[in-house]
């Protein structure tokens, strides 16, 4: 049997932009919890996310991600934790708890927590996922992250990790126990999305005459065995409303581009200007052709950490003083703007017109700058003819991605051709 | 009575779930995994002033015969991420759920509790299990890798390092302080390390500490090994004691054993599980109470229930005719896997039902309805209300875990005709006091913290 036209859906809106909000604390920026908008005593609590993801919500922003690590924050990447740094935040909620929390409190934005591959049980992490989406009514995905940290492992305690500091980082040994951690965080992804088709659709049958609760025909075991890992399945929860929650991982080099080809629904990457976007594009279209990606094509977003003001001037003099409060320039990975709503959505346009398919915006300011994504730069794109939201009852559906098929039905239609 | 001033019953509200209790084949029951379902148990349970409620889990689906069971209700969701949820939308009752300690690691797994606590504003509690069995281990990295005579030191060591995560930051700790740029107060952070037998743990914790400082321990062990870990770890005891004289025999053993640990009588609650029928009569009530019988226990379940315990196929033989005349397999111990099995002798089991079935003339199907089905509390409102009264007046119970057989509306009945006679009573609470946490609804004393300057692992030798 040929693969049915379904899974070739036209691509998504051209004149569409997807968009997503990066939420994490009082902001992207360090210093952000020391603005008099701020509300640092209640980062920890229920009621200061409610009111954020309501926000976005409302806002009609197709997705919220959350951020998150296994262990607590530091100034460095691989820095162990220095308990005396008391200037900037610190302490998260567990984020996929926190988006189980968020879900019977918002309508239709997309629910994406950060979750650690490394560490916690691909079991945990499948159902957990397929809960929210039972709980978020098909809103769920993951942003996966893998963790070479050592400060990370000996909370577990079962494995010691290399330090790696910025002089191994690129060195071969610091690369090749980076790729591990990789290899591992795709064997996760690969377990979970098994574990999420181990129940039909239909599996659940209440059929009185012959007292079967579930037709196990229609349930499978994913008998995954790999260099980390086995997991026998199947799954304990049936499989969630979208089938696939949406996948995503954050990447910024050629490693992790192959990881988010293999297993991800979308990449956010990092271009700071509009020749990378295309260079990093190119790369990662590269690393799906090179992995042998078939059906549809990974979605690429680009993240901006963003500060809104009225005026450029106005932005910059916030951002600097908002350095001026840390003691250094803000550095991040992602291209930084500091500027007027109708600025950023001019970038945003070019960007949209050079190849992307969403844009992840980290509010430095928290609630101020997703106040101003909600109010001013949501018109602003709008206005520019950005924005034509389509409806959907999922998230899979509000972003155009095709119905998830089951992997085993499809098995089960190839083995009765 | 006597003078003794009257016990206050605590009650929780168990889902139903994986197993026969619960009735999938009513018209009236409805979806095991749609948030509705939860929603309305939730709801209901909170309008009934419930101290919590309660989820079970299992990690791996059952088997029987080599294949998944497909009798029962078959699929529930994760746990922690359902109770999250439920905590959006709820306010004061405790949220209760059972995680292994076999296949979670406990930093990890303390994180995730201490979150559910912090969102739900102290509301959180922990059913403690845990398991040495390979067939669920299949599902994790780590396999089946435990003795069965070393679970409780494993489950006693893992609630140690999780207090030790839930105490790593001072109750003072987040400062806030903006205008002098101090996110955290000076030296309030403690770092974790933890070397024992089962676990090395080394790190710091994300999170302040909860309003009820620990999420509530619950512990469902029965062994003198289980009495003496709840006695020394858990505020909770899910028994499965549901008679009056095993309930109180069980009651005074379990509460004697708490001075040993330092501990009063009152920081330890029993709650048997027990399940109810009711009736605007008591004949209505035993007619209803026979009709969900037979729903719980089909023709298909009567002979799998059977073959248990004779440890081979059955399906041969008619539901509705007299037991198997052939002895039980000793070697087919295994035919069912992932539920927690008959810990006696087969061969003895199968006499003894022999025996009743002879003497009371049950088929195979009235024979297991018969040991597994029978309902704990069968009657009108009040004669249940009365009974439920008269176990903890007489020290049977500080309370119970309710079963329902329907899901979602299972409780409601409950709620609305049993609560209200106890309410009358004077045993049971009319309102939730406000802000109250799950420790202050269920009067077991908040932890306290662990002092800064001992060592967390002096204090477990002061404690064994």
């Amino acid at each position: 049997m040929s693969v049915p036209p379904a899974d070739r859906l036209p691509p998504s809106h051209p004149d569409h932009l997807d968009l997503g909000v990066a939420l994490d604390g009082a902001g992207w920026h360090p210093a952000a919890w020391r603005e008099e908008s701020a509300r640092p005593a209640e980062l920890l609590t229920g009621a200061y996310w409610a009111g954020l993801a309501r926000r976005a919500d409302e806002a009609g922003v197709e997705l919220l991600t959350i951020e998150d690590a296994f262990g607590l924050q530091t100034r460095q990447p691989f820095a162990p934790v220095d308990p005396q740094e008391t200037r900037e935040v610190r302490g998260r909620l567990d984020a996929v708890l926190l988006a189980d929390w968020l879900a019977p409190l918002t309508r239709r934005i997309g629910l994406i927590p950060t979750v650690a591959t490394t560490h916690t049980e691909p079991f945990h992490l499948s159902t957990a996922i397929a809960t929210l989406d039972h709980a978020s009514r098909g809103r769920a995905g993951l942003r996966a992250v893998a963790s070479a940290k050592p400060h990370e492992a000996a909370l577990v305690g079962r494995r010691v990790f290399p330090d790696i500091g910025p002089d191994e980082f690129a060195s071969p040994a610091g690369q090749a126990a980076i790729a591990e951690r990789f290899d591992e965080a795709a064997d996760a992804l690969e377990v979970i999305r098994r574990l999420w088709d181990s129940w039909q659709d239909d599996a659940v049958i209440r059929d009185a005459a012959t007292g079967r609760y579930i037709d196990r025909d229609r349930l499978h075991y994913i008998d995954f065995e790999g260099r980390f890992f086995s997991v026998k399945g199947p799954s304990i929860v049936p499989r969630p409303p979208q089938g696939q929650p949406l996948v995503t991982v954050l990447a910024h080099q050629r490693i992790p581009y192959e990881l988010a080809a293999r297993e991800a629904d979308i990449v956010y990457v990092t271009p700071h200007d509009e020749a990378q976007l295309r260079s990093i594009t190119a790369e990662v279209r590269d690393a799906e052709r090179a992995v042998g990606r078939t059906g549809e094509p990974l979605r690429v977003w680009a993240d901006v950490l963003v500060l809104i003001e009225g005026t450029t001037d106005a932005a910059r003099a916030a951002l600097a003083r908002l350095d001026e409060l840390a003691g250094e320039p803000l550095t991040s990975d992602a291209l930084v703007v500091a500027d007027t709503a109708g600025r950023i959505a001019e970038l945003i346009r070019a960007w949209q017109r050079a190849g992307v398919d969403g844009i992840r915006l980290r509010p430095a300011r928290l609630p101020l700058d997703l106040d101003r994504i909600a109010d001013e730069l949501l018109p602003s794109l709008e206005r520019a003819g950005l924005r034509t939201p389509r409806d959907g009852a999922t998230l899979r559906a509000r972003l155009g991605l095709p119905t998830a098929r089951n992997r085993y039905e499809r098995e089960e239609e190839v083995q009765a051709s | 009575m006597t003078g003794k001033p009257l016990k206050q019953i605590h009650l929780a509200a168990h889902f139903p779930g994986v197993n026969n209790t619960t009735v999938w084949n009513d018209p009236a029951s409805g979806s095991q995994i749609d948030f509705d379902s939860f929603e309305h148990f939730a709801r209901t349970a909170e309008r009934g002033r419930f101290d919590y409620l309660f989820l079970a889990e299992g990690l791996r689906l059952r088997e029987h015969r080599g294949r998944i069971h497909d009798l029962d209700v078959v699929g529930r969701p994760n746990t922690l991420a359902i109770l999250a949820a439920l905590a959006a939308i709820t306010e004061h009752i405790g949220l209760v759920g059972t995680l292994s300690s076999t296949f979670n690691e406990p930093y990890e797994l303390a994180r995730q509790l201490q979150t559910l606590d912090l969102l739900s504003g102290g509301r959180a509690g922990w059913n403690v299990v845990t398991s040495s069995d390979a067939f669920t281990g299949a599902n994790f990295r780590r396999g089946g890798f435990l003795d069965y005579a070393d679970r409780y030191l494993r489950s006693g060591e893992f609630i140690d390092v999780a207090r030790e995560v839930w105490d790593s930051w001072d109750s003072a700790a987040l400062v806030a302080d903006t205008s002098a740029g101090r996110f955290l107060a000076d030296d309030a952070l403690h770092r974790i390390d933890h070397h024992g037998p089962q676990f090395d743990v080394e790190g710091y914790g994300t999170l302040p500490r909860s309003p009820q400082g620990h999420p509530v321990i619950v512990q469902a062990g029965d062994s003198a090994d289980g009495r003496d870990f709840a006695a020394a770890y858990a505020e909770v005891i899910f028994s499965r004691h549901s008679e009056f004289d095993a309930g109180r025999a069980f009651y005074e053993d379990v509460k004697s054993r708490l001075a040993a640990h330092g501990r009063g009588r009152d920081d330890l609650k029993i709650l048997p599980a027990v399940t109810f029928v009711l009736g605007d009569s008591e004949e209505e009530a035993r007619e209803r109470s026979r009709e969900i019988a037979l729903q719980q226990v089909s023709p298909q379940t009567a002979i799998a229930f059977l073959e248990q315990v004779w440890g081979r196929e059955l399906s041969a033989y008619d539901p509705d005719g007299p037991l198997p005349d052939v002895e039980p397999d000793l070697g087919g111990a295994n035919i069912t896997r992932g539920r927690v099995r008959h810990d006696r002798d087969p061969g003895a089991i199968a006499q003894s039902w022999r025996e009743l079935a002879e003497a009371e003339g049950l088929s195979i199907r009235e024979l297991v309805i018969r040991v597994s089905s029978r309902h704990s509390f069968v009657g009108t409102p009040q004669h249940v209300a009365e009974e439920l009264n008269r176990y903890v007046q007489g020290d049977a119970a500080d309370g119970f875990v309710i079963v329902g057989h329907l899901t979602p509306g299972g409780l409601d009945e409950f709620a609305d005709t049993v609560i209200p006679e106890l309410q009358e009573r004077g045993v049971f609470r009319t309102d939730y006091p406000e802000g109250a946490t799950l420790r202050e609804l269920l009067g077991v004393r908040p932890p306290v913290p662990l002092p800064v300057a001992v060592p967390a692992a002096v204090l477990a030798e002061e404690r064994v």
